[in-house]
C-alpha cells in the first residue's frame, strides 16, 4: 500500500460526519446485538439478559451466498500415493530406478526416514492407469467405483503443504497451524454459522482403521478440538459399538422414563435456584440437560442402520455392513448429514506406506474406494450434492522416489509435501474438472498450486464465509482458520 | 501513583473493545457495559489507546517491515511526527482537529483514504471516531503504558462505607461501585461461604463436620480461623498445584504423534510440597527456572527445574530434530511471557509484535536464556528419557526427598531436568521463525520496554529469574496477584491473565491491582497471605445472589458488587463426586493414575507405536479414586471427562480456562460411572449415618452435595422422584441389580436392592443439580 495523498483534503472534511459531544449512545439493544450471543440477548420483556445459545453461530449472515449447507471432508490419514491414484507418470515407469535427477529435487527438504539414503531411485506406479468419463481424468486401475464418477469430481493435482510430518501436517490441514491449540475446521463452521438441528452436534466426526497399514499413524483428539473456542463447538465423536457417543447411555438400570421424571425434578430445583439467585447461567444449564436427552434419542436412531434398504448396502460395498468400517461410516455420515448435521469429518487411517507400499495400498485403495464413490452418487440421487461439499484427501503426497530397496515387486514411498492430489465434488465445485498439474516427475507442481489454506479458505468461501473475516480474537490476536494466508481458487467454483 | 486514572470511565474503555470490531467475531475474554456517555476527560491508556492498538496498529503499531505511510501510532514520537516526503502534514496535532490528518482519515467516505482500510475488515464506530476526536480536542495528551510502569502503592481511599470495609480491598472496591451509584451486597450467608472457602482455597466441599461446626461457631473469627485451617491442608496444597500444572503445561505423554509415556510427576510431587510449606514465590520461580544455576544446587532445586521440560518432545521417525529442538526453546520462551510477564510473545518470533513493543530481536535474546540445554530434537528411541536427566534413586527419595510419593518404590527415576551446557549455544535471530532461517546474532536479554537487563546480572536463567523477581520488574507481581486474584473471583482484575498489553483487557480496579502488588513483593511474596487477604475481604465474602436490578447495571459484575457464581472446574466436579461419596483417596503424590474412562479410546487412535500409551489399562481399587490432578494425562487424547469440563490439553501454557455449559456435561454427570459410583457411595454413606428414614437420608445427601439444607420444595420434589424410582426399582430386581453395578464400590448398608438402588439414583439426581457443580 502506497502513502495516500492527505493534504490537498485536510480542509474538506465531513463536518456533518462529527458528532455531538455529549453522547454517541448506542442503546442496550444494539450493544446486545454487537455482542451476540456470546453474552447477551434482548429478553421477552425487552430487557438485556444474559443467555448462551451459542448453537446459533456468530454470523448473523453469511458474507456471500452460501453454495454448500453442509460438508463432509473423507480425510485419508497418512498421506495417500497420489502416484498410484490420481496423478500420472509414465515418466517415472520409463526411468524407473533411476536416481532422482537434482535439476528437479533442487535440494528440497526430504524427511529424516530417506535423507540418509544413498540413491533415490525413482519408481512409477505399479498399477496401470486409464482415462475416464468426459473429463478424460486418469484414474488408477486401483479406483474402478471412483472412475466412474470423474465428471462429478474436482480432481486437484497441485495440492501442496507446509508440513512434512504427520503430527503438523495433519494439524496444519485441520486447524491452519502445524502446532496444536488452533480450532479446527468444523468448530469454525459451527461457531460461524451455528447449527441447522437441535438434537445432534453440529461437527461430527468418524474414526476407522485402514487394512493397507493397521499399525500406522495415530489420530490425536485435538484435529477435532475447539482449540480458544468454546467448548460447544467440539467436534463429537461417533462411535461404533455400545455407547456412540461418549457417555451418551443411560446407565444400565435406568429407561427413557426415569430419566425424563429425573430432568423434570432437577429441572424444577434449578428453576427455583434460579428465581433464588437471579443467575441466567441456570437457565442454560436447565436447556443444555434438555439438549442432552434429545441426543440421547436422536443419536441412536443415526447409528440403526439397519432400516437401509438392501440396496444401499450394495452400492457402499460389503463393509458397509460391518460397523466401524470406512464404508459404514460413509453411510453414518450421510444419515447424519440427512438430519441436518453441517459438518461430519472422517478420518481414514493406514496410507503412510513407507514400505511395502504395492500391496498396502491395493488393500486400502479397497477400504474407501467403493463407499467413497457411492457416498457422492447417493447423495446426488437424493437431491443433497448440490449443497453438501465433499472432500477427499490426506496430510501429503508420497515420494516419486522409493523409500528402502526397490526391487522387482516391491518399493515404498515417503512423505511428500510438494505435490498430492484431492478431490471435491457437489456444493459449489466445478464438476469434472482436473485442476493443476505437476512436472513429468510427479515431484514439482507445474501449475496451478493450490496450498492448503487456499483449499480452507475455497472451502469456507463455499460455504458462503469470507475467510479473513471470519476470526476470533484471543490473547489480543485476531485468529483465523487460514491465519494469514490462503487465496479463494475462483477456478474451482461451479 | 502511575495512571491517575479517571477509574469511573473505565468502563467505556472497555466497550471501545468491543465497538466497531467484525461483527461475525466476539472476544476472548470480552466485557462491556451497557452505558454509553461520553467521559468527560479522556484519559489516553484507557480510552484512547484500545483503540489505537487494536484497529490501527497493525500497520501503524511497532512491526517496522508492516508500518504504512512511515506512520506509528504506538510511541509518542512516531504519533505526533511529520508525515510524507515533504514533511508537511501530521496525522495527529494536539488541540487541531483540522491539522491531524487522522480525523480526516476517519470520517472520509473515500475507501481509497478510509482508515482503517476497508481491506482490513476493521472499522471505527461513531464511538471510537469521538473519542479520538475529543482526545485531540483536549490536547493529544500521551501516556507510557500502564503495565510497563512499575506499581506504586496507591493510597487507599477514604469512603463512607458504614463498616463494609474489612481491609483495603473493600475501600478500593467499594470507591469505585459508589461512585457508579452501586452498593455492595450483603455478606453470604455461612453455608455458601463455607462451601466457596472450600472449593476456592483447596477445591474440595465442604465435609458434614465442617458445615456443622461453622454453623455454630458465632464467633468473630470464624471466617478467618476457617481461613487459616484451609490454607493448613494438603488439600490446598494439591489444588494450588492444579492450577500450576496447567500453566507449566505438566502431562505424562511426550504429546506428539505416537506420544508415549514419560515420567515427570516427581516434579509435579515438588510443586505440591513448595505450596505445602508456602515457599516464597520469587524462590518458588526462581528455582524452576534456575535451581541448576544456584551455587552447589540441591536435589530438590534441580527437580524444581523440570518446569521447563513439560512441553511437549517428539519421537516422531524423520523430522528434523532441530526444527523440534527450536520449536521447545520458543515454548520455554512464550510459556515465560505468558506465565510471569503476561505478555504474549509468539507474534514476534516471526516478526516484530503487531501490538506490543516487543521487538523480534527482543524475543530472540529471551529465548538466547533457555536455548543452553544440551538436548536433542527427537527422541532417538522409543522409552528412552530425553537428556539432560537426573537419576533419583529409592534410597534417595526415602532420605532425603520424602516428598516423592515413591509408593511403587521404583528404584531409579529418571527426571528430565534443565542444565546448562558449558559454552552457550550461539542464537540468532530466526527469519520469520524459520528454525534454519539466521539472521543476526544475539546474547541474553529482555524487552527494555519492560526492564532493561541490567549489565551485573549474570547472563543466564538465574541473572533471568533475579531480573524477574526484581521489585522494578512491572509485571511479575501484578501478574501473579492478578492470577490469585482470577483463581477466587472467577475473573482477573485484568481479564486476560496472559496479556498484560496493549491488546490485553485493562484492569477494573487498576489502583487496586497496584497496591496487591505491591504489597505482595513488601510481604515477601506469601501466597498463603495473599489469598487469606483476599478471601478476608468483604468483597470476597458478598452474597453472589443477583439482584435484577445489578444485573441490568453491570451484568458482567465488573464492579464487584456481588460474588461470582461459577461452574466448578473440571477437577473439582469428580473431586466433589468422590469425597460426597466418601471414596476419595487422601494420598499426596506419586505416579499418576488410570480411573474409568471410556473404553477403547485410545485403542481405536493408535499407531501401535506408542507402548504402554497404546491401550488404557484401567486401574483398580484405590486408584480410582485419587484427586483428579493425579489423572494420568495423555496429550493427544486427554481424559474426556476433563476436557469437556474445559480443562487445559496441556500442548501449552494456560493461565486461564473457559467455563463453559454444554450438553455434553450434562451426559457426563448422567452417566459417568464414575459419578454413578460415587453417587451409590453416597447413598450407602447416608443409610448408614443418618437416621432411618427418607427426608434424613436424602438431606444428609444433599447437604453433602450443596453444603446446605434442601428448602421444603426441594425436600418435597426429590422425595416424589425417590418414590417414583422406588416403584420402577421394585417392579425390576433386574434393573436395581444393574444400577448397582457400575463401578467397582460395594455397598455395605443393609437394604433391599430396590430401595438401595433407589436411593444411589437419588443421590444422582442430587449431584446433577446445578447447584451442585456451583460455587455460589
Amino acid at each position: 500500500m502506497s502513502e495516500k495523498p492527505i493534504k490537498e483534503r485536510a480542509l474538506s472534511l465531513n463536518r456533518r460526519s462529527f458528532l455531538s459531544k455529549a453522547s454517541v449512545g448506542i442503546g442496550t439493544a444494539a450493544l446486545a446485538g454487537l455482542l451476540g450471543k456470546r453474552y447477551f440477548r434482548v429478553g421477552a420483556n425487552g430487557q438485556m439478559e444474559m443467555a448462551t445459545d451459542l448453537r446459533k453461530g456468530m454470523m448473523d449472515a453469511t458474507h456471500f451466498a452460501p453454495k454448500a449447507k453442509r460438508v463432509i471432508y473423507l480425510f485419508q490419514s497418512g498421506g495417500p500415493s497420489q502416484l498410484e491414484l490420481f496423478d500420472y507418470k509414465p515418466l517415472l515407469n520409463k526411468r524407473r530406478g533411476e536416481d532422482l535427477p537434482e535439476s528437479i529435487r533442487q535440494g528440497q527438504r526430504l524427511t529424516g526416514m530417506t535423507s540418509g539414503q544413498d540413491s533415490f531411485p525413482l519408481v512409477g506406479s505399479q498399477f496401470p492407469f486409464k482415462q475416464h468419463g468426459q473429463s478424460g481424468a486418469w484414474v488408477s486401475d486401483l479406483l474402478p467405483y471412483t472412475s466412474k464418477i470423474v465428471d462429478d469430481l474436482c480432481i486437484v493435482k497441485s495440492m501442496y503443504t507446509d508440513a512434512i510430518n504427520h503430527d503438523p501436517a495433519i494439524t496444519f490441514f485441520q486447524t491452519g497451524s502445524q502446532q496444536p491449540g488452533r480450532p479446527s475446521i468444523g468448530s469454525w463452521l459451527s461457531y460461524g454459522l451455528g447449527s441447522m438441528n437441535d438434537n445432534l452436534p453440529t461437527f461430527s466426526v468418524l474414526l476407522s482403521r485402514g487394512t493397507g497399514r493397521p499399525a500406522g499413524q495415530p489420530l490425536y483428539s485435538r484435529l477435532w478440538g475447539n482449540g480458544f473456542l468454546h467448548s460447544i463447538h467440539q467436534g463429537v465423536q461417533f462411535r461404533s459399538g455400545k455407547d456412540p457417543v461418549l457417555y451418551l447411555n443411560d446407565p444400565d438400570g435406568v429407561n427413557r422414563q426415569s430419566r425424563r421424571q429425573m430432568l423434570d425434578r432437577i429441572s424444577k430445583i434449578n428453576q427455583q435456584q434460579k428465581e433464588t439467585f437471579g443467575d441466567p447461567e441456570i437457565a442454560t444449564r436447565i436447556a443444555q440437560y434438555e439438549m442432552a436427552y434429545r441426543m440421547q434419542t436422536s443419536v441412536p436412531d443415526v447409528m440403526d442402520i439397519q432400516d437401509e434398504p438392501e440396496y444401499i448396502y450394495r452400492m457402499y460395498g460389503p463393509d458397509s455392513t460391518q460397523p466401524g468400517t470406512y464404508a459404514a461410516n460413509c453411510i453414518l455420515a450421510r444419515r447424519l448429514l440427512e438430519r441436518d448435521v453441517r459438518f461430519v469429518q472422517l478420518y481414514h487411517m493406514g496410507w503412510d506406506q513407507h514400505d511395502g507400499l504395492p500391496g498396502a495400498i491395493a488393500k486400502q485403495a479397497m477400504d474407501v474406494d467403493q463407499a467413497s464413490a457411492a457416498l457422492v452418487m447417493d447423495l446426488k440421487q437424493r437431491g443433497m450434492l448440490e449443497d453438501t461439499l465433499v472432500v477427499w484427501g490426506g496430510e501429503f503426497g508420497r515420494t516419486n522416489y522409493s523409500q528402502g530397496v526397490l526391487t522387482d515387486d516391491n518399493y515404498g514411498r515417503d512423505h511428500h509435501p510438494r505435490c498430492f492430489t484431492m478431490w471435491m465434488a457437489g456444493g459449489g465445485i466445478k464438476p469434472g474438472v482436473v485442476y493443476g498439474e505437476t512436472d513429468d516427475f510427479g515431484y514439482n507442481i507445474a501449475e496451478n498450486p493450490v496450498h492448503v489454506h487456499d483449499f480452507q479458505a475455497t472451502l469456507l468461501h463455499l460455504l458462503g464465509i469470507d475467510h479473513e473475516k471470519l476470526t476470533f480474537k484471543y490473547q489480543g490476536r485476531r485468529f483465523r482458520l487460514t491465519d494469514v494466508h490462503g487465496h479463494v481458487v475462483k477456478d474451482l467454483l461451479a | 501513583m502511575l495512571l491517575n486514572l479517571r477509574s469511573k470511565y473505565f468502563f467505556f474503555g472497555l466497550l471501545l473493545l468491543m465497538i466497531g470490531c467484525n461483527p461475525a467475531e466476539v472476544e476472548e475474554g470480552a466485557t462491556a457495559f451497557a452505558v454509553q456517555k461520553m467521559p468527560d476527560k479522556i484519559d489516553f491508556n484507557f480510552h484512547v489507546k484500545p483503540i489505537l492498538s487494536d484497529r490501527c496498529f497493525h500497520c501503524h503499531g511497532p512491526d517496522d517491515n508492516s508500518r504504512e505511510a512511515g506512520l506509528r501510532l504506538d510511541t509518542k514520537e512516531g504519533a505526533f511526527a511529520a508525515l510524507g516526503d515533504a514533511k508537511d502534514h501530521y496525522a495527529i496535532v494536539a488541540g487541531s482537529l483540522e491539522e491531524s490528518s487522522l480525523i480526516e482519515r476517519m470520517y472520509t467516505d473515500d475507501p481509497e483514504m478510509m482508515m482503517p482500510p476497508p481491506e482490513s475488515n476493521l472499522s471505527l464506530s461513531d464511538y471510537d471516531k469521538a473519542i479520538l476526536k475529543q482526545w485531540i480536542e483536549e490536547g493529544a495528551e500521551w501516556k507510557e503504558h500502564w503495565s510497563f510502569i512499575p506499581p506504586q502503592k496507591p493510597s487507599v481511599p477514604a469512603v463512607d462505607n458504614k463498616g463494609w470495609a474489612s481491609n483495603d480491598i473493600d475501600r478500593f472496591v467499594f470507591n469505585k461501585m459508589d461512585k457508579a451509584g452501586i452498593t455492595p451486597s450483603p455478606q453470604a450467608d455461612k453455608a455458601h461461604l463455607l462451601r466457596r472457602l472450600c472449593f476456592d482455597l483447596t477445591g474440595l466441599p465442604p465435609t458434614l463436620e465442617q458445615m456443622d461446626a461453622f454453623l455454630e461457631d458465632e464467633s468473630p473469627d470464624a471466617v478467618e480461623n476457617l481461613i487459616d485451617d484451609l490454607l493448613e491442608t494438603d488439600a490446598y496444597a494439591e489444588h494450588m498445584t492444579a492450577k500450576w500444572l496447567d500453566l507449566a503445561r505438566y502431562a505424562d505423554t511426550h504429546g506428539y504423534q505416537d506420544d508415549l509415556e514419560r515420567v515427570m510427576w516427581p516434579w509435579r510431587d515438588w510443586v505440591i510440597h513448595a505450596y505445602k510449606k508456602n515457599m516464597p514465590f520469587d524462590q518458588f520461580v526462581t528455582w524452576q527456572l534456575a535451581g541448576d544455576l544456584l551455587p552447589n544446587p540441591t536435589r530438590e532445586q534441580l527437580i524444581a527445574t523440570a518446569f521447563n521440560r513439560n512441553h511437549k518432545i517428539t519421537q516422531e521417525g524423520g523430522v528434523i530434530p532441530e526444527e523440534y529442538r527450536v520449536e521447545y526453546v520458543a515454548d520455554r520462551t512464550q510459556t515465560f511471557g505468558i506465565a510471569f510477564l503476561g505478555l504474549t510473545m509468539e507474534c514476534s518470533r516471526c516478526h516484530d509484535h503487531k501490538y506490543d513493543p516487543i521487538y523480534q530481536k527482543d524475543y530472540y535474546s529471551l529465548y538466547s536464556f533457555f536455548n543452553n540445554i544440551p538436548e536433542e530434537g527427537l527422541i532417538p528411541n522409543y522409552g528412552v528419557t530425553p537428556e539432560p536427566f537426573i537419576t533419583l534413586t529409592d534410597e534417595e527419595i526415602e532420605s532425603t526427598l520424602s516428598f516423592i510419593n515413591n509408593i511403587d518404590s521404583v528404584e531409579n527415576i529418571e527426571l528430565m531436568v534443565m542444565q546448562e551446557m558449558e559454552k552457550p549455544r550461539q542464537a540468532y535471530v530466526l527469519n520469520r521463525g524459520g528454525y534454519d532461517n539466521y539472521g543476526d546474532p544475539v546474547g541474553p536479554s529482555t524487552p527494555a520496554a519492560v526492564l532493561a537487563f541490567e549489565e551485573d546480572l549474570p547472563a543466564n536463567r538465574l541473572g533471568l529469574a533475579e531480573w524477574l523477581t526484581d521489585e522494578d520488574n512491572p509485571l511479575m507481581a501484578r501478574v501473579t496477584v492478578n492470577r490469585l486474584w482470577q483463581q477466587l473471583f472467577g475473573r482477573g482484575i485484568v481479564a486476560t491473565p496472559e496479556d498484560f498489553g496493549n491488546q490485553g483487557s485493562l484492569p477494573t480496579h487498576p489502583d487496586l491491582l497496584d497496591y496487591l502488588a505491591v504489597k505482595f513483593i513488601e510481604d515477601g511474596w506469601d501466597v498463603k497471605k495473599m489469598v487469606k487477604f483476599i478471601a478476608m475481604s468483604s468483597t470476597y465474602q458478598q452474597s453472589s445472589v443477583i439482584p435484577k436490578e445489578l444485573l441490568e447495571k453491570d451484568p458482567e459484575n465488573l464492579l464487584l458488587a456481588r460474588s461470582p457464581r461459577k461452574r466448578l472446574e473440571a477437577e473439582m466436579i469428580r473431586d466433589h463426586a468422590l469425597s460426597i461419596g466418601g471414596l476419595l483417596v487422601e494420598q499426596v503424590g506419586g505416579p499418576s493414575v488410570k480411573p474409568y474412562q471410556p473404553e477403547g479410546l485410545w485403542a481405536e487412535t493408535t499407531g501401535g507405536g506408542g507402548g504402554s500409551t497404546s491401550r488404557y489399562v484401567r486401574d483398580t481399587g484405590s486408584k480410582l479414586y485419587r484427586r483428579s490432578l493425579y489423572t494420568f494425562w495423555k496429550r493427544t487424547l486427554p481424559p474426556p471427562n476433563m476436557m469437556t469440563f474445559d480443562a487445559a490439553s496441556r500442548d501449552f501454557c494456560i493461565v486461564k480456562r473457559q467455563n463453559t455449559s454444554t450438553p455434553m456435561q450434562a451426559l457426563i454427570l448422567m452417566n459417568d460411572p464414575q459419578i454413578i459410583e460415587a453417587g451409590r457411595a453416597l447413598a450407602d454413606r447416608a443409610i448408614q449415618a443418618a437416621p432411618a428414614n427418607l427426608e434424613d437420608r436424602m438431606t444428609y445427601m444433599f447437604r453433602l452435595s450443596t453444603s446446605r439444607y434442601p428448602t421444603p420444595e426441594e425436600t418435597s420434589e426429590l422425595k416424589a422422584y425417590f418414590g417414583e424410582e422406588l416403584k420402577r426399582f421394585s417392579a425390576s430386581e433386574e434393573d436395581a441389580k444393574a444400577f448397582l453395578g457400575i463401578g467397582e464400590y460395594k455397598v455395605e448398608a443393609d437394604l433391599e436392592i430396590d430401595e438401595m438402588a433407589a436411593y444411589a439414583i437419588l443421590a444422582n439426581a442430587i449431584f446433577n443439580l446445578d447447584e451442585s457443580i456451583t460455587k455460589s
